[in-house]
């Protein structure tokens, strides 16, 4: 026998890398040269590790040296950067990617709050709220994908949910019955969204498209002719933060995330019920056989259309659910386009978190921490304009997107319509 | 005693066609019957029905003289049905164990997956029949051969006593194809009935105890593999006595079309697949690349039109030396391709007949004058050759996606062989089509040999190789183990060569004994 | 046959014929049906009868929606259903007459002659809207031939519209016949920038343009409120997203008087679709475009270098749909504000699929837009139906476009043999 093995080239570095390669240095100068102008050795960033008005859990102040610790994190990304782009991290680029983006925002919270105090555990107790609604989107589409169907109505379905959460919510003066409300909202765009591309097997993006457009004309609709004239129907009571008795008293950790509107715990909870349900559970195995390889899952009398009909309901009720995180755990009313992108935002999370809820909520946090970090800002009064720090989450969707697409694959059937010979 | 198995009188219609017209069916305990037929023939169809895939318009099904209704595949299954698809239904990124219990999984605690009873039973299972699968494996990182021996450990852990296995050796080396018929027969053995659905004329003689012939959808005649002989079953299988061997003059060999020397290519995932590869074409003859598929065909393929960068050597056409080639430098320098994936690469199904047939060209004249299309011209040019090449379309302006796999590869020869070339790349040229198809591309490739084309011909069949080719080049894991004028070597020598046995080897005695029954 | 019918005869047989070729080109596909009018209708129906069910079912809509109708279910069945009858009536006559005007005091117009710039004005102004629709309609259309989902129209409208405005105001001095080419060119070179990058990131690293453009869409919307409120403000606007007015020289001369508003953008628009098409059918890059998109493996085997080809039919596309800004600013607003786009970029999706992508037909769906757009201000106005349910409205349409299987139930036609058209992939959101 002839015994050729097989050969493999050094490993190449991608037009990707490079350009994330690029990013990475990009930052690292920025830090130096930009953040790090004019610290003298002596200044100190302080950070408060309680959020504001709490009283328990409390912990001490932590203080740091700007210059330093600026100088440090430059150094670190400049690094990194270097080595992205001249060898690249291959399979660990995702890894990388996340530990960058930690390193900096970090960096710019330093940079922001030098000789003033930031409420650190405030702002990430504002960011995991923050990441509430873009997790769910991100799990929506994680149960719509990993069965085979793509959503990008996730949006819509927020929106929807939002307007029906808190005009229920309203009338009837009952959080729960404006809860379901927004999830049955939800539900039904969903149903739309698969009759329409299981049944008809139209283009799913177009089907999306068109439940995002519906809906936004449908809550503006009934936004102007009702919500705007008659303001009672539009105020809603919202659900309250709950303490849990005993690890609300954690230092720093208690109260970020053990005081807490449903919504938090909410999403712990399903977090913890995806994950395992997916990938440990017969419902989870028949939903994924059936978006990566929907012929073999119908060979062995699995249900394909049953289950994609299944996956993107339930997607629908989770978007709706965190829709109504927006009227009924946020602001206690409806406002035209209150989403502002989280279901896409939502999306991308899911992309970076490679399809795995525990990931999702990692990379949605991030998102979650971009979004708290603008408003933070602003109040500290930086110069750099608030527009500008409101446009980090969309930049890093871009970023992560073109950075991590190539390097994690999504299931094979995903976007395609199943025909039954 | 009664069959194990027996299908009356099932029909299916499929808008336009017949697909089974009252077929009659009797499977025995413990045989393997082999259902023979072209492509298209309608075999797929009744064993589709069978498998609860189709519902058939008319006829029963008989389990052990029981009639049962099968409405699902999940009917078949509970039935002890069983089915190989040629296409494996393998989820490549589940493991052997997600893969083989999906479906039927053992569960603890209401819902949740209890992988560890199911690898035991996949390991019982794999001893018991000797197939060797472990359990824990993901699956897209298994060979072909072993990918299919846990299609059949999914079938026997469903406890199926009738087993079919669609075109099963379509992906196999010979080696591997014995192998798997070692296996089927071991199930024969242990009480297991056998269907094998198969166009291969000589698969059918060596391993079946029972042979039923489909034509059109209806059965032909039945017959047992010692009554029976090649040019019988071919004459059976397609309706009229057919020519195994296409008269062919003698190879006028000219100039140098093309060299390769020490060519190194690299597939998508960055894995060599050709090893320095080195050989020369002439102009007047055909150059038959054989090997099994994977053996990196496919890239050298690539490489040589100018789909696929190379990472090293050299490729020359008609002498001049061209490093990193593009698709079009290499139309641009006389050279045709009909590529390996018609559908993917040779075709754009949503675009009109008439555009596909200038698809290499449209850019220059007559086609296009200063960036505008002369839609006349195309036209003129698609009427001519739809005529020239026999294209069956309503019309030039049908999308070609609509035409039969046969006609959507007459569009691409009538394209490629229509154009001035001296050299054609042709892969994998009759995959998939029916007799006359065959006949008629073998003919025109030909004809173009015969005007001086050199061509080099790819091809996981054997036979077209052996039928077509002038010289032999056999590819194993990326290299050339030999290359060998068609005349002096049998085909078992090459299916030697094919499984990577090197020349010293093959002088043996027993390759002697087959040449003869290999019509050569 | 005398030699002068002959010629009439066959003048006749050129001009159906001529239709044919038309209609031919609009679905490119060949028809074997015998008369011109069978073609006709089996070209068009299912465009009309979704446009018909998506404009029933907007109906439904206002009717279920409405205080009215329910109040008047309340005091009788025979009420209820007059409300029904009136309440659809008055909001889509609202509707009408705000999109045509009224067809008596137009015929009157006419015979007196007085009054003639009153009476066209709804229709003036339904043409002035439909031109955004045809230009955004067609950077769709071309986007879909080259098969990028271009759902940035949005961001795309707004840099455009701000780089146009931006050189509209600061140059002051120039003559007309430079300024206002030069302030649309480089609203047209902004609108190709924001659709370059998704389309560069798409071919560079794989990433979906949907998702990226909608990113995009954010980012305008971002910079362009940072510019409108700092750098580029109008002076004294308090802090409001508003930019200086364009100076005279950059504005796009009306057509007629005032108070009709036709501009020769319009026009202009009509022009660009003709050249789209002609680009798109006609020439051998626009063949290129199409068949990029179409299949690119077999794209690459016919000798395209495909990266290339997805960034410049993303360019093309987002540098309509700046041109589409452009035109807002210079030829109806003349100042640029947050807004300068009435959600074009995304109407637009439903409007390109209602064409099937032919830019030609986009003339006709921009049309039909930019009627329900003026009318259902005119509706809102008389009716207080809120101008929203054109997008309600224009959402079914999308869908009954995307799945005509709904309308062939609802209606029981028969199916047409067709080929599905090339698919957006979204598989793994990446393009690999």
């Amino acid at each position: 026998m002839i015994k050729a093995k097989p050969v493999y080239l050094k490993h190449e570095v991608s037009p990707r890398d490079r350009i994330m390669g690029f990013v990475f240095l990009l930052l690292g100068l920025f830090v130096l040269l930009v953040f790090n102008r004019h610290f003298s050795a002596d200044t100190v960033t302080t950070f408060a590790m309680t959020p504001g008005g709490i009283t328990r859990g409390m912990m001490s102040d932590w203080l740091i040296q700007t210059n330093r610790t600026l100088w440090i994190c430059g150094i670190l990304l400049f690094l990194i950067g270097a080595y992205q782009f001249v060898f690249g991290f291959g399979r660990r680029s995702n890894l990388i990617l996340i530990l960058v983006s930690l390193i900096f925002v970090f960096a710019f919270t330093v940079y922001v709050a030098a000789n003033k105090m930031l409420n650190l555990a405030g702002l990430l107790a504002s960011a995991l709220s923050m990441a509430v609604p873009i997790i769910l989107g991100g799990f929506c589409g994680i149960l719509c994908e990993r069965a085979g169907v793509v959503n990008i109505a996730i949006e819509g379905m927020m929106l929807m949910g939002a307007m029906l959460g808190s005009v229920v919510g309203s009338t009837t003066k009952n959080i729960w019955l404006g809860l379901a409300a927004a999830m049955l909202g939800g539900g039904i765009l969903a149903l739309v969204h698969a009759w329409l591309s299981i049944k008809y097997k139209i283009n799913q993006i177009v089907s999306g498209t068109v439940i995002n457009i519906f809906s936004t004309g449908m809550t503006s609709y009934i936004s102007s002719m009702y919500l705007q004239n008659f303001p009672n129907l539009n105020k809603t009571p919202r659900f309250p933060s709950v303490a849990i008795p005993g690890l609300a008293d954690i230092p720093f950790i208690g109260p970020i995330i053990f005081d807490n509107s449903l919504f938090v715990y909410g999403m712990f909870l399903l977090l913890i019920l995806l994950q395992f349900g997916l990938f440990k559970t017969r419902w989870g195995l028949r939903l994924r056989a059936v978006g990566e390889h929907p012929k073999a899952a119908d060979t062995l009398g699995i249900n394909v259309f049953k289950t994609r009909y299944m996956a993107v309901i339930l997607g629908g009720l989770l978007a709706g659910f965190a829709g109504a995180y927006f009227s009924l755990g946020s602001v206690g009313r409806f406002d035209e386009g209150m989403t502002s992108g989280k279901g896409f935002i939502g999306l991308a999370a899911m992309i970076f978190g490679n399809w795995i809820p525990f990931r999702t909520m990692l990379a949605g946090i991030l998102f979650g921490f971009a979004d708290s970090l603008s408003s933070s800002v602003s109040i500290l009064g930086s110069s750099i304009p608030g527009q500008f720090i409101n446009m980090l989450p969309y930049l890093v969707t871009i970023v992560v997107l073109a950075g991590v697409v190539g390097s994690s694959s999504g299931p094979a059937a995903s976007g395609t319509p199943y025909e039954k010979e | 005693m009664t069959p194990v198995l027996e299908l009356k009188e099932i029909t299916k219609q499929f808008p336009g066609v017949l697909a089974n017209d009252h077929i009659d069916l009797k499977l025995e305990k413990g045989e393997i019957l082999a259902l023979l037929g072209e492509n298209g023939a309608g075999k797929s169809t009744l064993m589709n029905i069978l498998y609860g895939l189709y519902q058939p318009d008319g006829g029963t099904i008989f389990i052990n003289g029981q009639q049962i209704n099968v409405h699902s595949s999940i009917d078949a299954i509970k039935a002890g049905i069983g089915m190989v698809h040629q296409h494996f239904m393998l989820i490549p990124v589940f493991t052997v164990t997600d893969n083989v219990m999906l479906g039927e999984e053992s569960l603890i605690l209401g819902d949740i997956l209890d992988r560890k009873t199911a690898a035991a039973r996949i390991m019982e299972i794999s001893k018991q029949f000797n197939l060797n699968v472990d359990p824990n494996a993901m699956v897209g990182d298994l060979p072909v051969g072993v990918q299919q021996r846990v299609e059949i450990i999914k079938l026997l852990y469903r406890d199926a006593n009738i087993l079919i296995f669609d075109e099963p050796t379509a992906v196999l080396t010979p080696q591997e194809a014995d192998e798997l018929f070692k296996i089927m027969r071991s199930l024969t053995d242990k009480g297991k009935s056998i269907i094998f659905i198969t166009h291969k004329l000589r698969e059918v003689l060596e391993y079946s105890d029972r042979i039923m012939v489909i034509r059109r959808g209806r059965v032909i005649g039945e017959t047992t593999p010692d009554k029976a002989d090649q040019e019988k079953l071919a004459e059976m299988m397609v309706g009229r006595a057919v020519n195994l061997n296409q008269e062919k003059n003698k190879a006028k060999k000219g100039e140098v079309v093309l060299q390769v020397q020490d060519l190194v290519v690299a597939d998508s995932t960055k894995k060599i697949t050709v090893h320095g590869i080195s050989f020369t074409l002439h102009s007047g003859e055909i150059l038959g690349i054989a090997g099994v598929q994977g053996n990196g065909q496919t890239e050298l393929e690539e490489a040589v039109t100018g789909m696929r960068e190379f990472e090293s050597g050299e490729i020359q056409i008609s002498g001049k030396s061209i490093r990193k080639i593009k698709p079009r430098e290499f139309v641009e320098a006389g050279g045709a391709h009909v590529p390996e994936d018609r559908q993917r690469d040779g075709l754009i199904l949503s675009f009109p007949v008439e555009d596909n047939l200038m698809l290499c060209t449209y850019y220059k004249p007559p086609f296009s004058k200063n960036g505008i299309l002369d839609r006349r011209e195309i036209r003129k040019n698609a009427e001519n050759l739809i005529s020239a090449f026999d294209v069956r379309t309503p019309s030039p302006l049908t999308d070609v996606g609509t035409l039969s796999g046969g006609n959507q590869q007459k569009v691409i020869v009538a394209r490629e062989l229509s154009r001035d070339n001296r050299l054609i790349v042709a892969s994998q040229p009759t995959r998939g089509l029916d007799v006359g198809s065959i006949e008629y591309i073998h003919g025109q490739l030909l004809k173009k040999r015969d005007e001086g084309c050199g061509i080099l011909l790819i091809s996981s069949e054997l036979d077209e190789i052996m039928e077509l080719s002038d010289r032999i080049l056999v590819m194993y894991k990326g290299e050339a183990i030999v290359t060998v004028d068609t005349e002096a070597v049998s085909k078992s020598e090459i299916g030697l060569y094919m499984a990577g046995i090197s020349q010293q080897s093959v002088s043996g005695s027993e390759t002697v004994a087959e040449k003869s029954s290999t019509g050569e | 046959m005398s030699a002068l019918e002959k010629d009439s005869e066959q003048k006749k047989n050129e001009a159906k014929q001529a239709g044919e070729i038309f209609l031919q080109e609009l679905s490119r596909k060949p028809s074997n049906d015998s008369s011109f009018f069978s073609k006709l209708w089996s070209a068009i129906q299912i465009p009309f009868l979704a446009i018909f069910s998506g404009l029933f079912l907007g109906a439904l809509i206002i009717v279920f929606t409405s205080p009215d109708v329910y109040e008047a279910f309340s005091k009788g069945l025979g009420t209820g259903l007059k409300a029904v009858f009136s309440v659809v009536g008055n909001a889509y006559g609202a509707l009408f007459a705000g999109a045509f005007g009224s067809p008596s005091k137009i015929m009157e117009a006419l015979r007196t002659g007085e009054k003639i710039d009153r009476v066209f004005k709804p229709i003036s102004q339904s043409l002035v809207e439909t031109t955004p629709y045809l230009l955004s309609g067609l950077a769709l259309a071309l986007g879909f031939r080259a098969v990028v989902f271009n759902v940035g129209g949005e961001g795309q409208i707004y840099v455009g519209g701000t780089a146009a405005a931006f050189v509209g105001f600061a140059f002051a001095d120039l003559p007309r016949a430079i300024h206002l080419p030069l302030s649309v060119l480089v609203g047209i070179i902004a609108g190709g920038i924001w659709g370059f990058i998704p389309g560069w990131l798409k071919a560079k690293t794989g990433s979906h343009e949907v998702i990226n453009t909608i990113m995009l869409n954010y980012i305008a919307l971002r910079l362009v409120e940072f510019l409108l409120t700092g750098p580029m403000t109008k002076a004294g606007s308090g802090g409001m997203p508003i930019s200086n007015s364009v100076q005279e020289s950059a504005k796009i001369p009306l057509i007629f008087k005032k108070p009709l508003t036709l501009h020769w953008g319009f026009l202009f628009a009509l022009l660009m679709a003709v050249l789209i098409w002609f680009f798109l059918f006609k020439t051998k890059w626009g063949f290129n475009l199409q068949m990029a998109g179409a299949n690119k493996h077999a794209a690459k085997y016919a000798g395209l270098n495909i990266g290339i080809w997805t960034v410049l039919g993303m360019t093309i596309s987002g540098a309509l749909n700046g041109l589409c800004g452009a035109n807002q600013v210079l030829g109806v607003t003349y100042t640029m504000g947050l807004g300068v786009s009435a959600g074009y970029g995304f109407d637009s999706i439903a409007l390109a699929l209602l064409a099937n992508n032919n830019p030609l037909g986009c003339i006709l769906s921009a049309l039909l837009f930019g009627l329900l757009r003026t009318g259902s201000r005119n509706m809102m106005s008389n009716t207080g139906i809120p101008l929203d349910i054109v997008s309600i409205v224009q959402a079914f349409i999308l869908m009954f476009i995307a799945a005509p299987a709904i309308i062939r139930t609802v209606y029981h036609l028969r199916a047409k043999k067709t080929q599905a058209p090339a698919a957006v992939n979204v598989s793994g959101w990446g393009g690999k």
